[in-house]
This record gives structure tokens, sequence and C-alpha cells, in this order.
């Protein structure tokens, strides 16, 4: 089975969300970059299939030369190549068309992308990708299986869960649940030595055009100081009157 | 020309998010001089989303769509889409919205922007206003496409009423299922979830223990509120998954969302921050999460949420 996981290099979540450039551009100042957490289960799940299924894993993101320390991690937790498209990352749209085509190109089997990125909480790459080629789609996947060519898989839905059957090749969102939190691997200092001599192509862009721009960034207006209250009462009171809440 | 509403419901039901969605619909359609059309799929009572201000509903009765199945509901949408000649297509934020709208947006070619707050600034260029860094900032975003897809955030937008007469119209479209198939369904019919919950009621490791959960559920069941909890406890087995909320769990996006003993992690706001009114309970002053909440009190849990469960029915005793 071959695996293409896509990593979208993003600002760790204690990040300060700051905006530069008459607030155009997102201030990466002082800003740590992760692999995105959901893309982080789907990257631990499939190097479960690489040691128990003998499965291949290579990685893939759509981004400028900045973003290969996070596919080096990628590939020190344990993937065997790595995938650069180097191009600026604009609108989901445009990054899903070119991760379909390195999907096509590369044949893979099975597709594992994050839910949501955990900065534009677009959520819309992998459903594209398998609109794109063609292949199956599961979204807010919990848990996967694979035998064969044929895959069992849990959904996250509103109030509960569903158990779905489908056919490589297979795209998913991914979350937390494919694996555990526990689960999660730190790169050793072997991987980490390793990961140096692994592959790492960078392929120029298919087709740059995007479907949405942004324009301009904001930031919410700074919250008020909570109102403290030392008794039940009083809580209830406000929470009617004041906040509507209730 | 018209704006689409998808509207999902649940045992034939609308849900509220639905409503909200066809009011937010007409809204945009007000903007344009067009009229909203909504697909409604196995909903009974269909012509009551004239309320909210759909002209038209193009309804399906379907026993194979009892199911959710995206790709065949992404092909519905996009059927009525062209039918419809939309030049908006409104979706929601939920689960099910949001499996579908990346396979719409591919089969309409179309821009898709999610988590929209507000109404567009301008309907040319069709620009929109969206949440992203998990609420710590927006976006104004434009979308370029003829066809453009919103999703629109639980709650920013609210349920507005309209005196429109809905005429409705049986829809077959073609309908492509695609290959996932439903083996079995695990989901609790008598609980109210986060999703769809006014109210959210989350405990967290300052319970210490599973076994201290009773009156969170107390108090969750005398405001009608969904039960969650923090990361940390349901790391530790002490509530399923499915109650984890936060930036790997689920998100809230509720009216209130009430944190006893939840320090109030960076992870866990992301996940809660769009919720409208916070309360934090908590021993500990330092707690980040007051920072963030609007309402607090400083205090042990054990005494504070038993004194609170017998005020509130007080109070709803005199508030039925």
């Amino acid at each position: 089975m071959k695996i293409l996981v896509c990593i979208s290099h993003v600002p760790d979540t204690t990040s300060k969300i700051n905006f530069t450039e008459g607030d155009t551009k997102f201030d990466t100042n002082g800003v740590q970059f992760v692999i995105n957490p959901n893309d982080e289960f789907g990257l631990t799940r499939a190097m479960w299939f690489k040691e128990k299924q003998g499965a291949t894993v290579h990685v893939a993101n759509v981004g400028g030369p900045e973003t290969e320390p996070t596919l080096r991690k990628a590939l020190a937790i344990g993937a065997d190549e790595a995938i650069r498209i180097n191009t600026v990352a604009t609108d989901g749209y445009s990054v899903a068309k070119q991760l379909a085509n390195v999907a096509k190109e590369g044949g893979y089997d099975l597709v594992i992308g994050g839910r949501e990125s955990i900065d534009y909480n677009g959520g819309m790459v992998p459903g594209m990708i398998a609109q794109l080629t063609g292949a199956n789609f599961i979204n807010t996947c919990i848990g996967l299986e694979v035998e064969g060519n044929n895959a069992t898989a849990v959904r996250e839905m509103d109030g509960g869960k569903e158990t779905l059957k489908t056919t490589l090749p297979l795209v998913i969102g991914g979350q937390k649940g494919l694996v555990e939190e526990s689960d999660l691997r730190i790169p050793n200092m072997r991987g980490i030595m390793q990961a140096r001599s692994k592959p790492l192509h960078v392929k120029e862009a298919v087709d740059i055009s995007n479907e949405t721009a942004s324009i301009q960034f904001e930031k919410p207006a700074p919250k008020g100081a909570v109102k403290l209250v030392d008794n039940v009462e009083d809580l209830v009171n406000l929470l009617h009157n004041e906040a509507k809440a209730i | 020309m018209s704006v689409l509403v998808y509207t999902e419901s649940d045992g034939g039901k609308f849900k509220k998010i639905a409503q909200e969605a066809v009011s937010y619909a007409k809204g945009i359609a007000d903007m344009l001089g067009t009229n909203v059309t909504a697909v409604a799929i196995n909903a009974e009572n269909v012509s009551e989303l004239g309320a909210f201000g759909a002209s038209k509903v193009l309804e399906l009765s379907n026993d194979s769509l009892k199911n959710f199945n995206a790709e065949a509901y992404a092909s519905i949408v996009a059927e009525a889409a062209k039918k419809e000649n939309a030049q908006v297509v409104v979706l929601t934020s939920s689960i099910n919205s949001k499996f579908i709208a990346p396979l719409l947006a591919v089969k309409l070619d179309a821009g898709y922007v999610p988590n929209v707050v507000s109404l567009p600034e301008s309907a040319s260029p069709f620009k929109v206003k969206h949440s992203v860094f998990s609420n710590k900032a927006f976006s104004h975003t434009e979308i370029k496409t003829d066809t453009k897809i919103v999703g629109l955030a639980k709650n920013a937008f609210g349920v507005k009423e309209h005196n429109t007469t809905a005429t409705t119209e049986a829809f077959s479209p073609e309908i492509s299922s695609g290959n996932v198939e439903v083996v079995s369904v695990d989901k609790a019919t008598d609980k109210i979830t986060i999703a769809d919950a006014e109210i959210v009621v989350s405990g967290g490791r300052g319970l210490k223990g599973p076994e201290n959960w009773g009156m969170i559920e107390e108090l969750a069941s005398v405001l009608g509120a969904a039960t969650a909890c923090s990361k940390p406890v349901s790391d530790m087995g002490w509530r399923p998954h499915s109650e984890h909320v936060g930036q790997t769990g689920k998100p809230v996006a509720s009216n209130l969302y009430i944190a006893i003993g939840i320090s109030g992690a960076i992870q866990h706001l992301a996940g809660i921050n769009s919720s409208k009114v916070k309360v934090v309970i908590n021993n500990d002053p330092e707690a980040p999460f007051f920072k963030a909440a609007d309402y607090g009190i400083v205090g042990d849990a054990f005494e504070i949420v038993p004194q609170l469960i017998e005020k509130l029915k007080e109070f709803k005793s005199q508030n039925a």
C-alpha cells in the first residue's frame, strides 16, 4: 500500500496571532511552526500501516523552502520520502489541486489529510483531493483499518459515530482517534539523523490560480475583564438579566 | 438566479441550524435582489421554511438516503444549484456540511469559504468575513468564482422570521452515490448533542475523578445542556472521547459555556471561544480561563456546583 500524508505547516497553538503589511499577511516573526495536529494523528496512523502492513509512506506539503523543517520532522518520525510543492499556499482549493496532482502521479492508494488545519481552519483540502482524483472520501475519520483493497473506517458525526466501509483509493480527513495522543511520536536522534539523508523532492506547482483571496485580516476587539462574583445567586441573576443566556 | 440553501434535518425535523441557514440565505438574496430556494432531504413539513425566508423548497424523499452519504448529498445539492442557477450556495458548519462542502466546491468549480460570521460585506466583489486561527482572528475574503459557497458559523447570524410563502417541488435528480457504505450507526438519541446544544456544561481535571460527574450531569439536566469535558479528562478515560471539546476535539459554539474545574489551556480555549457567554468555576484564581471568561466564581466546585443546581432549580420553577 502506498500512502500519501498531506502535511500542513502551521503556527504552534500557543503562537501570538498578529498581522503585518496593513493586516494583509500573517506575522511569522517569533512564531514556531509545527506539523498540523490533525495531520500528525494521520501521520502516526500511517506509521502503524508501515510497521504492521509494510506500507510505503510519503509526505507532501505545499509551501516555500521555509516549510522544509516541518517535512524533515515528518521524515524523522518515519516517513520514507517527502515532496514539497514549491509555491505559496494561497487558498484551500489551489492547495488541493497541487496535492491531487501529486496523488494522481504517485498512484497512492490512501491519502491522509487532517480534518482541518489549525491556522486557516478551511477543512476543505482532503475532500477536494478526493473529488479531483475520483477517490472515495471519509471526513472526521477517527478509526481506519485496511485489508487488501477494502477499508473500514469510523467517522465522528454530530451526536455519535458511524462505521463505514469503502474501497481504495481512499482519501480521509483525519483527527484524534485515528491514534491517541499518547501514541504520537517525538523524533529520536536516530530518526533525525536518518531524515537528513531521506529524499525530499521539490516539485513546481501545476496551476496556481485560486478561487478565493484573503483581502485583509482583523483581530477581534479585546475582551472585557471577567466579572467575578462570590455567590451563585449573583451568577444566576447576571446570566439571566445581563447575559440573557438562561 | 437564486440563493440555494441546504437544510439539514434529523428524523424528519429541521435543525435549528437549518432555520438559521435559511434566514442567512434570505439576507444574501435580499442583497442580490433574488429569492431563496432550499433543498430538503427526507424532511417533513418542508413549507415551514417559508417562515425563515425560503420562496421555494426542493423536496426529496428517498429511503436509500436515510443514512447520510456525503457524495450523494453533494451531488443532490450540485444538481439543485445548477437547476436553480444559484449564484450562492449556503451551507452550515455542522460536521455533515463540512463533509459535503469540498465535494460540492469541486462539482460546481466554486470557491468555498467556511466559518462565515456575517452577511457579505459586498455583493460585487463578493466579500465575506470568516473566522480563522480558531477564532483568534477574522479574514475578509473575496470569492472570485461565478458560483460561491459559504459555510455559515453556528449561532453567528441567528434565526430571523419572515412571512414568505414557500412553494414545494418534488426533486429527483440523478444521484451519484459513490462507494462509501454505512455499516452501523452509534448515536445516543436521548442526549442533547454538543453540536445542537444552546448550553454546554464542561468538566475538567479539577473534578478529581469520574465518580464526581453526577453533579455535572445534574447541572446539565437542569439547564437542558449537553455535557462536555477537557482533553486530560478524556485522555484519562474519565469521560468518553466524544465529550472532549477543544482544538483536537469537538468545537463548541453554544450560547452559554460553563467550565468547571478547567484551567483553560490554550488548546481548550481554541475549541470553545466562539461560544457567546463563558462562565468559569475554579478554585485557582490564576487559572488562565478567568482571562477568557465573561463571568467567574473563584471557589471549590464541590461546594459551588450543588448550590448552583439548587439556585437554578428555584429560578426555573419561578420562570417556567
